[in-house]
């Protein structure tokens, strides 16, 4: 390669990093949404009866919703019988261990910085990865397995845990909840299955990352994260896919159980292609995720890095069943050129004495348009409920906008909820004071982003949270001077 | 080393500076004092290249090279260290990773390997002691909530990091307590060397009596109006500035 293009090449790729595509030989369903394709997909993956009910009776639920209108975004509505609902690599033979997977799967996910091989990887990360509608290998399995962990591709966790599937599967988020869950309940493909037994501390972090490879295909995977009394996990979801000019559906649903003295974390740190500079392509991200704290003194804490997508509709929420129990929502939502993003929480007091906290970070640049939205209720018998709400936005230029809409809803007076919201302009002076230290206006920005950003960086882990910080910028890059 | 020729620069169309001229050899001290509003900051300002100012006549050589067409940040990777009268702040990020950023910046334009943290460390430890600040002060926020002392001296100390050819001090001494001026003066007479140079600008004396001046300027109205040396600080602290400006308003009507 010359050196040109070499320059070239790294220039595009500051861009989006991660949109190459690879061709290799796949197993797909026709183009299309019908109760057919729906029975096609669970006759692939030998799915029981049981399941293939499930999905049809979500279909049916789903056939008589409209798609929600509400948020504050705007994008081409998507011609869901254009898409593909079902695309896998195609394997010989299914792999028992890693060491079986296809080497060229393998390759894909080295070129994104993500070692399957155990030996290589950092010690304390177990990964689960799926490719389109499938997971392709999960690491450490037979490590958890001694402490009675599962760790699992959701297809496999129907044929070999069916009994915890069929308790838990929908019972956080019901097929009836919204369109799009509805939509995936009737046509997700594979995600990641996990179950933490009681009194276990999980000894890793447990990850799931999603690509989107194929074209026209849309990716809907379901994740379901059970940690049974007094157990502790920590979970992390990455996801990229790549550049293409058509926009791309990406609708997952995220279903979480935390038992009495349970806690869990679950972080993602969301990459998606937001498309290009001028608005065209980039995915359309309508996930719905949800955790309930069942027991009493349990507790979820929610944090997402959100830099991708065209498009963004996402709330994860907590439950608070519990009494005593805990949520937490921690977010950064960076949106520049044309993305949208509508994204907030929902934290739900039911139980005595529970506790949510929100820490909102938008940033906004270019075109964009960034709106928080959460929502706070306080049930009837929720004595002494308490919430935290803090919203900052932060504008780059004055081309983009940022909203805020909070609600609260409250049927117990002795709730206490607060609420701060803020927005800022990265200064002049700020920058300036960074450039007469020698530091260049793009770590300038930089620098001052991840500052703002930091109390959810810091709920981040070590790795992750750089990572983070480097898409931050990235993300950023030319919104200023 | 500096060499500023009639500089006239002027903001949002208003004039403020109207014919600046200097020139500063390496190993000096240079003290400006002035009014309030005479222009001072303006000035550091402008050499230190803040871009809400025009520049709208003159020329300035820094060691040889034509100061205005660089970037702010390349002016200070050559070396200029400007110690803000009015330090800002910079939520969520801690001196210690800002300067950390700044250092490796700086080297890698002087084609240096940057630090290592351990190095980097070593470093801080060493000119942590020369201005006796706290290391607690550094892993707070950049200057957020510093009381107004903290501030200059967290200043002094990052001037102290980067090691700079032509440090400005825009009245650092304002809002030190007595302890801390001399502490602060002293760690920047200890940071001077033959070829470095330096320009203090203040309303007191008494900064002086620590960092001695080897020239004294006063600027009033966008011009230097009189150059002397550390006695003319003597008389300005006596007599203020009344008899100059007398004199310069009688002769600009004439
Ligand atoms: N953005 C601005 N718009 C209009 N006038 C300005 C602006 N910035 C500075 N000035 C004016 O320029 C003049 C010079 O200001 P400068 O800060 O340089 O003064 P100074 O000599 O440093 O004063 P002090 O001793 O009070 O620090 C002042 O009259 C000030 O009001
Ligand atoms: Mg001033």
């Amino acid at each position: 390669m010359s050196k040109d293009n070499q320059i070239l090449e790294d220039l595009n790729s500051k861009e989006y990093e991660h949109g190459w595509s690879v061709n290799f030989e796949t197993d797909e369903a026709p183009l299309g949404l019908n109760e057919d394709i729906i029975r096609w997909i669970s006759t692939k993956k030998e799915e029981p009866t049981w399941l293939l009910e499930w999905r049809l009776k979500a279909f049916k639920i789903w056939q008589a919703m409209t798609e929600p209108e509400w948020a504050n975004v705007h994008y081409p509505k998507m011609d869901l019988q254009a898409l593909r609902y079902y695309s896998a690599p195609k394997q010989s033979k299914k792999p028992k261990n890693i060491n079986e997977v296809d080497p060229e799967l393998i390759a894909i996910y080295e070129r994104l910085g993500i070692s399957l091989n155990e030996q290589k990887r950092l010690q304390g990360i177990a990964i689960d990865v799926v490719l389109d509608s499938v997971s392709v290998a999960t690491t450490f399995k037979e490590t958890l397995g001694k402490l009675g962990i599962i760790f699992c591709s959701f297809s496999e966790a129907v044929k070999e845990h069916p009994e915890l599937i069929q308790k838990y599967l929908g019972s956080v988020v019901p097929m009836t909840d919204n369109y799009y869950a509805a939509l995936n309940a009737a046509v997700f493909s594979d995600g990641s299955f996990c179950y933490i037994p009681k009194g276990v501390r999980c000894p890793m972090e447990l990850s799931t990352y999603f690509r989107i490879n194929a074209a026209n295909t849309g990716q809907f995977e379901r994740t379901l994260i059970v940690a049974d009394d007094s157990s502790y996990v920590s979970y992390l979801e990455g996801c990229t896919a790549p550049q293409r000019d058509e926009n791309q559906l990406h609708a997952a649903v995220v279903e979480i159980y935390a038992g009495a003295h349970a806690e869990v974390k679950y972080s993602t740190v969301q990459n998606w292609f937001p498309g290009d500079k001028d608005g065209k392509g980039g995915i359309f991200n309508f996930v719905t995720k949800r955790g309930i704290c069942a027991g009493d003194h349990s507790k979820i804490s929610w944090t997402q890095v959100e830099t991708g997508s065209a498009v963004t509709w996402k709330y994860p929420s907590c439950i608070l069943k519990g009494d005593y129990s805990i949520g937490e929502f921690y977010s950064v939502a960076v949106t520049n050129n044309y993305q949208q993003a509508d994204t907030g929480t929902k934290m739900i007091h039911i139980g005595k004495n529970t506790k949510s906290r929100i820490v909102s970070k938008g940033i906004s640049a270019g075109k964009s348009q960034n709106s928080y939205r959460g929502q706070v209720q306080v049930m009837k018998r929720a004595h002494n409920a308490r919430n935290f709400s803090q919203c900052d936005s932060l504008l780059m230029g004055d081309q983009c906008g940022a909203h805020t809409f909070p609600y609260i809803d409250i049927a117990n007076s002795s709730a206490k909820v607060e609420h701060e919201a803020t927005t800022s302009k990265i200064g002049e002076d700020q920058i300036f004071y960074c450039n007469q230290r020698g530091i260049a206006t793009e770590d300038a920005v930089a620098l001052i982003v991840n500052g703002y950003a930091k109390e959810v960086l810091n709920q981040l882990p070590m790795e992750f949270a750089v990572e983070a910080q480097k898409l931050l910028a990235l993300t950023l890059e030319g919104s200023v001077g | 080393m500096l060499s500023i020729k009639n500089l006239h620069a002027s903001i949002e169309g208003t004039p403020i500076l109207r014919g600046i001229n200097l020139e500063v050899k390496a190993g000096e001290v240079h003290a400006i004092m002035g009014p309030n509003g005479s222009g001072k900051s303006t000035l550091a300002s402008v050499l230190a290249g803040r871009e809400e100012y025009e520049v709208t006549e003159g020329q300035v050589l820094f060691q040889g090279k034509e100061l205005l067409e660089l970037s702010p940040e390349d002016r200070a990777r050559e070396g200029v260290f400007l110690a803000f009268q009015y330090p800002i702040e910079i939520p969520g990020v801690s001196t210690t990773n800002f300067l950390r950023t700044a250092l490796n910046q700086v080297r890698e334009y002087r084609g240096l390997e940057p630090l290592d943290a351990v190095k980097f460390l070593s470093l801080m430890k060493e000119k942590m002691a020369l201005v006796e600040i706290d290391q607690k002060l550094l892993s707070r926020s950049l200057n957020e909530g510093f009381s107004g002392g903290e501030k200059k001296r967290n200043e002094i100390f990052q001037m102290a990091m980067l090691e700079p050819v032509l440090s400005i001090l825009d009245e650092t001494d304002s809002g030190l307590d007595i302890d801390a001026l001399r502490i602060v003066s002293n760690g920047v007479n200890k940071l001077k060397s033959e070829k470095t140079a330096t320009i203090v600008v203040t309303h007191y004396q008494r900064l002086l009596d620590y960092i001695v001046p080897d020239f004294v300027h006063v600027l009033y109205k966008g011009r230097i109006v009189k150059s002397g040396t550390k006695e003319l600080a003597l008389e300005l602290e006596e007599k203020g500035y009344d008899w100059i400006k007398e004199e310069v308003d009688s002769t600009a009507t004439v």
